[in-house]
């Protein structure tokens, strides 16, 4: 029976072209749509990760109550003995302390005056113990533009176009102006060793990347940490095992009655990510749910025109005796048969299109000039496991219920009036 | 009796119109209690954090609104810092980098070294009846002193402080309570006098609270050591000469 429809679509190629190309087309931007809303989540996640939020994150209850405004004079005292208790408990988990702040970066001249200045964000990261791997979390080996990463105290490195607006030469001293976690002006000296591009605006906009305990000693943070990040050590994020994880140490650390006690929090309650990330779930559902209902409705189309080409096999069909059931049944199969090469073919060429944009991707970095979210400038589409079978769903439900609302005309046809219109 | 009346009541008006003064008459003689040449004062800011309290010491030379030279001398890690601010600029110098560095001006609203003031509170000795207008808008007991109540608003934009209310002592005519405000009505500082000291002929906060209703924290008490005014400042203290020195 396949067998037998199966020629009959391929010989006849005015009943199986047509709608094999509407599938084609539905399913290839389905599968571009969906590779691409994966590509921005994913990349908002990854750099959100990296950058600011950690799969979870440690800071104290009354820094995580202001967190938005980096306030280091609530920032966590004794973080190296909470890190050995961090280790301890939780070896599956990476973690490393962070010190986030804002100041002004000022170069001298000859005498030693002001010559150029700029706002800066810093972050304070362990880049000289043998155990960091904050080097790989913030890909800093890769985005080396000009000299190194700093290797000796004392040393940090800043945006390449940062340095470029302030005319800043590798190896010039730069004044970091800023507060101390006491209040007080803190003023300390670095040594510019190299310039760093991320490809994320925010951070590419003006940043400096110093030794943790470099920015301890400027910013008179003795033992101190803005922030504790931890990571999942294969690098992706588990809601569920973060929120288990988040419960538990809570359970242990956390004292309502110290605003300086430890809380920690899941990548999803920090700055809206969790509802941004439903809400990119929804949207790629909508996405999808659109294109089902589209495209059953241009094949539902498509159908009416077939079957009115083929009036009159119907009739000729139903007048030798085949019952309306099997009619309708044969049609409806056939129309499987075209839903499923029409979406083998439109994942082809969608995984195509979208392979393309993830080892390309889309520079928006014009459109970025403000930005201060944790996104790269190049959009890129990600294909992943789901993206090969993501297509065949709406490729099937719309072939399927464009061909079942169409076929419903083959029960309108009375037996009694076939001869007669078979004579027309 | 109608005639007696008519001279009776304009009689009692008067003296009761005489009895209050005008704002810009109580303005003038606080800005001439508060507003010399120049003033050489050393103080203590005891700053009330949520970590926790500490307390700075320094001395600074103020000649009006554009020249102020301001050294710490404690405690040991802010020891040494000096800044200088003429006009709308504001260099700083830190012993630790031996650098000066040029601050921009919107720094001068800005918290000095975590306290509630600001470096335009601290470095600035504006005429207020210069910058607003005043109304006496009632009179009230603070401190177990009798107050007017004045309503200032400014008269211009380019105020720190858009409109304030301040307690005047109706004897001493020091200001002993202020709120400030925004442009918008919200509540920026409060300034409590807790108590005061009469340097020759001027009455002085001596103990001053001040909080800056945007931050957490208790406030910062400004409590003064020593101040004396319309002295001789040698002028290099104004120059960025005096920052190295």
């Amino acid at each position: 029976m396949i067998r037998f429809l199966l020629k009959g679509l391929i010989r006849d190629r005015s009943r199986s072209l047509f709608p094999v190309l509407t599938v084609l087309a539905g399913v290839m931007l389905t599968v571009v749509l969906y590779c691409w809303i994966q590509g921005i989540t994913e990349d908002m996640i990854k750099s959100s990760a990296n950058f600011e939020t950690g799969h979870v994150k440690i800071m104290s209850q009354a820094y995580a109550a202001e967190s938005d405004q980096i306030p280091n004079d609530l920032a966590f005292v004794g973080a190296s003995e909470l890190l050995k208790e961090l280790n301890a408990r939780f070896p599956h988990m990476i973690w490393t302390p962070r010190i986030k702040f804002g100041g002004l970066l000022d170069i001298p001249d000859e005498q030693g005056e002001t010559r150029a200045q700029g706002p800066v964000m810093g972050l304070g990261v362990d880049l000289f113990s043998s155990q960091s791997r904050e080097h790989s979390l913030l890909n800093l080996n890769n985005s080396v533009v000009r000299g190194r990463l700093p290797e000796r105290p004392g040393e940090i490195v800043i945006s390449d176009d940062f340095a470029g607006r302030l005319k800043i030469e590798l190896g010039e001293t730069a004044t970091l102006i800023s507060s101390t976690m006491y209040g007080g002006m803190a003023a300390h000296n670095f040594i510019v060793v190299g310039t760093i591009r991320f490809g994320i605006v925010a951070l590419d906009r003006g940043s400096m990347i110093a030794d943790i305990s470099d920015v301890q000693y400027a910013l008179d943070m003795e033992d101190a940490s803005g922030e504790i990040l931890g990571f999942f050590n294969d690098s992706f994020y588990y809601p569920g095992r973060a929120v288990d994880l988040t419960a538990a140490f809570n359970n242990r650390f956390q004292k309502s009655d110290d605003a300086f006690s430890p809380i920690m929090q899941t990548l999803s309650d920090q700055g809206g990510l969790g509802e941004l990330l439903d809400l990119m779930d929804t949207f790629s559902g909508i996405v999808i749910t659109i294109f089902v209902v589209v495209m059953s409705i241009v094949l539902w189309n498509a159908g009416l025109i077939g079957s009115m080409r083929r009036y009159g096999e119907i009739g000729v069909r139903l007048a030798i005796g085949e019952r309306k059931s099997h009619l309708y049944r044969s049609m409806i199969a056939e129309s499987l048969m075209i839903g499923c090469f029409g979406s083998i073919l439109g994942t082809i060429v969608g995984l195509a299109i979208s392979y393309y944009l993830q080892v390309k991707g889309l520079d928006i970095s014009s459109m970025l000039r403000n930005a201060s979210m944790m996104i790269s400038d190049v959009m890129r589409a990600r294909v992943t496991p789901t993206s090969l079978i993501i297509g065949f769903v709406p490729g099937l439900i719309a072939t399927f219920l464009g061909t079942a609302i169409s076929g419903i005309g083959i029960y309108k046809r009375q037996t009694s009036h076939l001869m007669k219109e078979l004579e027309v | 009796m109608k005639r007696l009346m008519i001279p009776l009541m304009l009689m009692i008006t008067t003296v009761g119109m005489a009895q209050v003064p005008s704002g810009e008459a109580i303005l003038e003689k606080v800005d001439e209690n508060q507003i010399a040449r120049n003033r050489k004062i050393i103080y203590e800011m005891l700053i009330h954090g949520r970590r926790g309290s500490r307390t700075l010491k320094a001395q600074s030379w103020i000649e009006g609104a554009d020249r102020s030279f301001t050294e710490y001398l404690e405690p040991p890690r802010e020891s040494g810092t000096k800044m200088l601010k003429l006009q709308e600029q504001l260099w700083t110098y830190s012993p630790s980098t031996d650098r000066i560095i040029k601050i921009s001006g919107h720094m001068l609203r800005q918290s000095v070294m975590g306290s509630d003031l600001s470096y335009e509170d601290m470095m600035e000795d504006r005429h207020l009846l210069r910058l607003y207008e005043a109304e006496v808008v009632g009179e009230e007991t603070f401190m177990e002193r009798p107050c007017w109540v004045l309503k200032l608003t400014a008269k211009e934009t380019d105020v720190a402080y858009h409109s304030r209310d301040i307690w005047v002592d109706k004897e001493r005519y020091l200001a002993l309570k202020e709120n400030r405000y925004a442009k918008s009505g919200k509540l920026l500082k409060t300034t409590e006098v807790k108590s005061v000291i009469k340097e020759g002929d001027r009455w002085v906060g001596e103990r001053v609270v001040f909080k800056d209703e945007l931050k957490s924290g208790d406030g910062t008490e400004f409590l003064i050591e020593s101040v004396t005014y319309d002295i001789d400042i040698p002028e290099y203290i104004f120059s960025k000469a005096a920052l190295r020195k």
